[in-house]
């Protein structure tokens, strides 16, 4: 374990060492101390390597992350894991605002709660939150898997493509062309494999959960609509 | 973009910190807004003197016997305390419109920053570390205490353009976003007689408080309909004599940390400006709920 302390030795040394970690296939481990809100730790990885910041996080946190397992043993700003393309980012508080937002690959687990705009635009990701999540989450996502362990807020998956879409608690209300779909035995394979990668460990079971997903309706254009525009 | 500081104190023993803490906060977000700062801060009530906080271009100019000057125009003892550009004028509470008016005579380009029994507001163009310099807001002691720094978008970088904007005795007001139907509202609300100073939106905001409160509303239920009149991307916080409000649009663009332990309450556009805050480790942070009222009281 190598510990970087991000106050003494600032962020572009911290994130220029880290990436000169590229093409190694050996696993390390470090840990930033004194990251004091700071943003974009541990953003543009490229390595499978293990990075634990001991506290909490600004905007961008391990955004565009390839291979490494980054772990926040805190809070995390906006951005956390945005554009994340492999690998695994864990929150071990709160996320902010747009949560994994147009993520393409990996997995990000929140322990705490999101707030607005988790997962927007994903692409692929697989979000997991044990709490809640705020208002317009999931907005035209395209693909990947939201789990939402606690309730959504308004408009969840407004414009919604192919992404799938878990939540145990309640839902404020269900954005444009977004429905309630049937839970089908891959749909409860797929969320045993997914809170058992997130460490949720028998908190929550996949029977639990209600699906939704796109009602396809904005596919195409409705000629019924035409006055509309 | 902007960034927002504030600073309730419930622990009285933190007030004469109150002006270093904010100090701090305001500086770390130089990044949100390196064009122009501002504090506002809420002293101790000490007597029945109330403060006027002015501003001026030349001040060696128009500060020079403003004391005695007022005093005479008004027939009352004025003290004056001089900070760089702004000056605090203390007299008797029934004098300061008497004071105003005649201000204006005296000294047309002299312009009042805030008015009331404990609120002072210094704020000026330029990085927010050389305008908290330049008024020792560090020295400063007192209850509550809000700071902005500046990245303009709807008005021009000039001090008048700064916030906080205080539009009612011990009121204040400041903003990260901007209003859409500021114009429409400045109209409105001098039908109503409350008269704003610049083209600013967020002294439309604070002026739109000032009325909903005079007309008798609470700080909480004036911020509460702010969230249907008020057009456009907001977070707000605003200071009253006793209150510490804050109020995010439905939206919530704009970003916002808060933080509470049983000495504080503290805001931050970011979770970087309350990480020297005492106690920090220990504090319930979270993230405030977009269309939901929050205000403390002393």
């Amino acid at each position: 374990m190598q510990t970087f302390d991000l106050e003494a030795r600032g962020l572009r040394e911290l994130n220029s060492t880290l990436h000169a970690l590229k093409g190694q296939t050996n696993m390390s481990a470090w840990e930033v101390i004194n990251p004091k809100g700071a943003h974009a730790i541990a953003a543009g990885l490229d390595a499978p390597v293990e990075v634990t910041v001991k506290g909490s996080t600004g905007y961008y946190c391990a955004g565009m992350n390839k291979q490494a397992t980054v772990q926040i043993k805190g809070s995390a700003g906006p951005g956390v894991a945005e554009n994340m393309m492999s690998g695994t980012v864990i929150v071990e508080g709160d996320a902010s605002q747009y949560a994994g937002a147009t993520g393409r690959g990996g997995l990000l687990v929140i322990k705490g709660n999101a707030s607005s705009r988790c997962g927007i635009s994903m692409k692929g990701i697989n979000i997991v939150v044990h709490g809640n999540i705020g208002h317009m989450s999931a907005f035209m996502a395209q693909s990947g898997t939201l789990v939402v362990l606690g309730d959504a807020g308004e408009a969840l998956g407004d414009s919604l493509y192919e992404a799938r879409l878990f939540v145990r608690g309640k839902v404020k209300s269900l954005g444009a062309d977004c429905i309630e779909k049937e839970m089908r035995p891959e749909h409860l394979e797929l969320l045993a494999d997914l809170l058992k990668q997130a460490g949720v460990d028998g908190k929550a079971k996949p029977e639990e959960f209600t699906r939704y997903g796109s009602a396809r309706k904005l596919y195409n254009f409705n000629i019924d609509n035409a006055d509309a525009y | 973009m902007c960034g927002i500081v504030g600073l309730f104190l419930k622990d009285k023993s933190l007030e004469p910190q109150l002006g270093q803490m904010l100090t701090g906060m305001l500086i770390t977000m130089t990044d949100r807004g390196p064009d122009s700062a501002g504090i506002a801060i809420y002293g101790t009530d000490a007597d029945d003197q109330w403060k006027l906080t002015v501003q001026s271009a030349n001040p060696d100019a128009d500060f020079e016997g403003l004391d005695a000057a007022l005093g005479k125009a008004c027939g009352t003892a004025v003290k004056m305390t001089r900070k760089d550009t702004h000056a605090v004028l203390e007299m008797a509470a029934d004098k300061i419109d008497a004071a105003r008016a005649a201000l204006k005579r005296l000294r047309p380009e002299v312009r009042v920053m805030s008015a009331g029994d404990t609120i002072e507001i210094y704020k000026e163009v330029g990085l927010p570390k050389d305008v908290a310099a330049r008024f020792e807001l560090a020295k400063m002691s007192g209850t509550h205490g809000i700071g902005h720094t500046r990245m303009a978008t709807e008005s021009a970088v000039t001090t008048m353009g700064a916030h906080p904007f205080s539009t009612g005795a011990d009121q204040c007001l400041v903003h990260n976003g901007s209003l859409s139907n500021h114009n429409s509202l400045r109209r409105q609300l001098a039908h109503e007689g409350i008269i704003t100073e610049t083209q600013n939106d967020t002294e439309v905001g604070a002026a739109y408080l000032t009325w909903k409160m005079r007309e008798g509303a609470t700080l909480g239920e004036a911020l509460e309909s702010s969230l249907s009149d008020l057009d456009g991307f907001f977070t707000f916080v605003v200071g009253t004599k006793d209150g510490f409000g804050v109020v995010r649009d439905p939206i919530a663009c704009k970003p916002a940390v808060m933080a509470e332990t049983d000495q504080y309450v503290a805001f931050g556009s970011e979770y970087r400006a309350l990480v020297n805050l005492p106690g920090i480790e220990d504090a319930r942070v979270w993230e405030p709920e977009p269309a939901t009222v929050y205000f403390w009281n002393h």
